[in-house]
């Protein structure tokens, strides 16, 4: 069975999820990487191999693809043998995997944790309710195309690498009334992009605007800064930073929020993270009632105690 | 301006929100307008208050509790309501949805041409935010998504949106299906006035034979993805709450290294 996987790619470098689904494809059958944009460089094209990749299928399409409906077109062309197609759960691919099974009837499951091969029917898992309940779909169509969430599988290397033949699409991209007028970069933050993060070290209206510990915090974990929707309002931290159900979802096997609250919105995006640690001064606040390890406390006496112990130790 | 919002009868956010039989367990007391779609009907209400004229009508598709959500719309200033409602709609995944919502659409589109259609962000019980897409689909027309501005002038509607890695514009002539995040705008407050009226108000109900949509082509039986398993998840184990006197920064440094966290 071929499994085509969606590489995400930033100048040039493959992503970490990408290399997840990739591992998670080797489980459902042969993987091929379908690359968008303009050629990998040898070294993705060899990183995509260990991971299993037989085949990368490369469609030059340009900005244009940023529309939904041509990125479903380029990918569509370049999985019409595929039975299974998997992409990262991201709100940008959950657009251009709607429209891919409009075009192929493909069934679809998005923001899935894994997926299986059950009967020769593939079986997702995915949390809901705020990550309250677990629930497994079947995609009974004879395509399934799945939406992974990063940090969902342990990324690793085939048994042995293969060196994958390296093959162009041509693709005609439809007609489409949309225009992207503008499209504006975001830099992005030094280190760990926020949705791949093994940890994220997240600040709300308690820090009363200034991240200074929660970056020195995040550093020191290896990890990402989040921060809460009012923290984001207040301008004291830019938008791609907030988590939360209309933010950024994150399940990283660690997650520190501290000074906040744990609101329900806030929660919907950090709830099924691997260890939670609260740090609030209100011991009545919402998130120590889904906290592993909570501290009733100012964030600005415990964070500097707990990084100064944390270096300490590895100093050894 | 004539705009068609959609709007999902959704489970409560704050009450324990569960499963039965595959589906999402949706009753009239605990459950309202999904709470992403006050965005979708405020940003119609606007466009419509500044363009001096129009119309904005509130369409569910659900069981029978799901008028619950148009009512919400009309409190808040929609002017008519349409729910469509119909036994062979259940367990209809997004492509079923999409065809029924889209017929509805094209319905009221044919008595007078829409503008806009507009749309949650993602609703609150699944998260999939695919709808919108599906409906643009279907309905061949714009599609413009996940806007967190959205303007309309001169037969075209452009809209901004933010993605980890852009901001981009986008602009397409209309008709469109928007769908608008939680940031395009501040949701009112229904006024004491427009609750009462919206306890009185009419509300259109339509089956699919009132919309031409053959019960075969939705529901379960249509549906491309089966739920075969749903169960809560237990709750988190051993958990630990301490107050910091003086040495809770420790307590947390020993807790990080002992997991192997830190
Ligand atoms: C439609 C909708 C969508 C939303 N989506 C999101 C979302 O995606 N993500 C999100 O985060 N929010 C979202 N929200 C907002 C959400 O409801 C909350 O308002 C928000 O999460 C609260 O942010 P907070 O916890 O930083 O602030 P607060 O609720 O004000 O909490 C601040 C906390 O900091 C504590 N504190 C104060 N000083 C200190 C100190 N020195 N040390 C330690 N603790 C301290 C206080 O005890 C308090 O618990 C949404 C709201 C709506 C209506
Ligand atoms: N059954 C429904 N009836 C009306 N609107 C819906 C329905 N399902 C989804 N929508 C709309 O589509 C948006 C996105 O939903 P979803 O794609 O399910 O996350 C919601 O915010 C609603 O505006």
């Amino acid at each position: 069975m071929s499994v085509a996987v969606l590489i995400e790619h930033r100048e040039g470098h493959v992503s970490r999820p990408s290399l997840e689904a990739l591992t998670l494809a080797r489980t459902l059958g042969e993987p091929v990487a379908v690359w968008l944009g303009d050629a990998p460089t040898a070294d993705a094209v060899a990183q995509l191999g260990e991971y299993g990749a037989t085949e990368v299928r490369v469609a030059a399409v340009g900005a244009d693809a940023r529309l939904p409906a041509k990125a479903a077109a380029a990918v569509a062309a370049a999985t019409e043998d595929a039975t299974v197609v998997v992409v990262i759960s991201t709100f940008a691919n959950k657009e251009i995997v709607t429209r891919l099974a409009v075009l192929t009837g493909a069934g679809v499951v998005v923001d899935a944790a894994g997926a299986e091969l059950v009967e020769g029917k593939v079986e997702t898992t995915q949390t809901v309710f705020a990550a309250t309940w677990n629930v497994r779909t079947r995609i009974d169509a004879e395509r399934a195309i799945v939406g992974v969430r990063p940090n969902t599988t342990q990324a690793s290397p085939a048994a042995s690498p293969v060196e994958p033949n390296v093959v162009d699409i041509a693709v005609e991209l439809p007609e489409t009334r949309e225009t992207v007028v503008s499209v504006e970069p975001i830099p992005q933050a030094d280190g760990v992009a926020l949705d791949e993060a093994p940890v994220v070290v997240s600040g709300g209206r308690g820090t009363g605007g200034d991240y200074s510990l929660i970056q020195d915090f995040a550093e020191l974990l290896g990890g990402a800064v989040g921060a809460s929707r009012d923290a984001t309002d207040e301008g004291w931290i830019s938008h791609e930073h907030m988590v939360g159900q209309t933010g950024t979802t994150v399940t990283p096997a660690l997650y520190v929020a501290c000074g906040i609250s744990g609101a329900v919105h806030h929660r919907g995006g950090m709830q099924a993270s691997g260890t939670i640690v609260a740090i609030n001064m209100d011991p009545d606040a919402p998130i120590f009632e889904i906290s592993d390890f909570g501290v009733v406390g100012s964030l600005f006496d415990v964070i500097p105690q707990a990084i100064e112990r944390i270096a300490a130790h590895r100093a050894g | 301006m004539r705009i068609l919002v959609t709007v999902k009868h959704t489970p409560d956010l704050q009450s324990n929100r569960s499963f039965t039989e595959g589906t999402v367990t949706r009753t009239a007391e605990d459950g309202s307008m999904n709470e992403l779609d006050e965005n979708a009907v405020e940003a119609a209400l606007q466009l419509v208050e500044a363009a001096g004229e129009g119309e904005v009508y509130a369409l569910t598709v659900g069981g029978p509790d799901a008028v619950a959500a148009v009512r919400k719309a009309l409190q808040l200033g929609a002017h008519h309501a349409i729910h469509v409602s119909d036994a062979a709609i259940a367990g209809s995944d997004v492509f079923g949805t999409a065809k029924v919502i889209a017929a509805a659409v094209r319905k009221v589109h044919d008595e007078a041409p829409l503008d806009l259609v507009i749309t949650g962000m993602a609703a609150l019980d699944g998260l999939t935010s695919m709808l919108p897409t599906a409906l643009a689909a279907e309905l061949d027309w714009s599609q413009l998504t996940l806007a967190s501005g959205l303007t309309v002038a001169d037969g075209e509607a452009t809209i901004v949106r933010h993605l980890p890695d852009a901001r981009e514009t986008v602009s397409a002539p209309l008709p469109a299906v928007v769908s608008v995040t939680d940031e395009a705008n501040k949701p009112r407050y229904p006024n004491f006035k427009l609750i009462m009226a919206a306890r009185k108000a009419e509300v259109a109900t339509w089956s699919l034979a009132d919309l031409g949509v053959d019960a075969s082509a939705v529901g379960a039986g249509a549906a491309r993805t089966t739920v075969v398993d749903a169960s809560e998840r237990p709750p988190r184990e051993n958990r630990v709450k301490i107050t910091d006197t003086g040495e809770g920064g420790n307590a947390l440094a020993d807790f990080l290294i002992e997991k192997g966290l830190a």
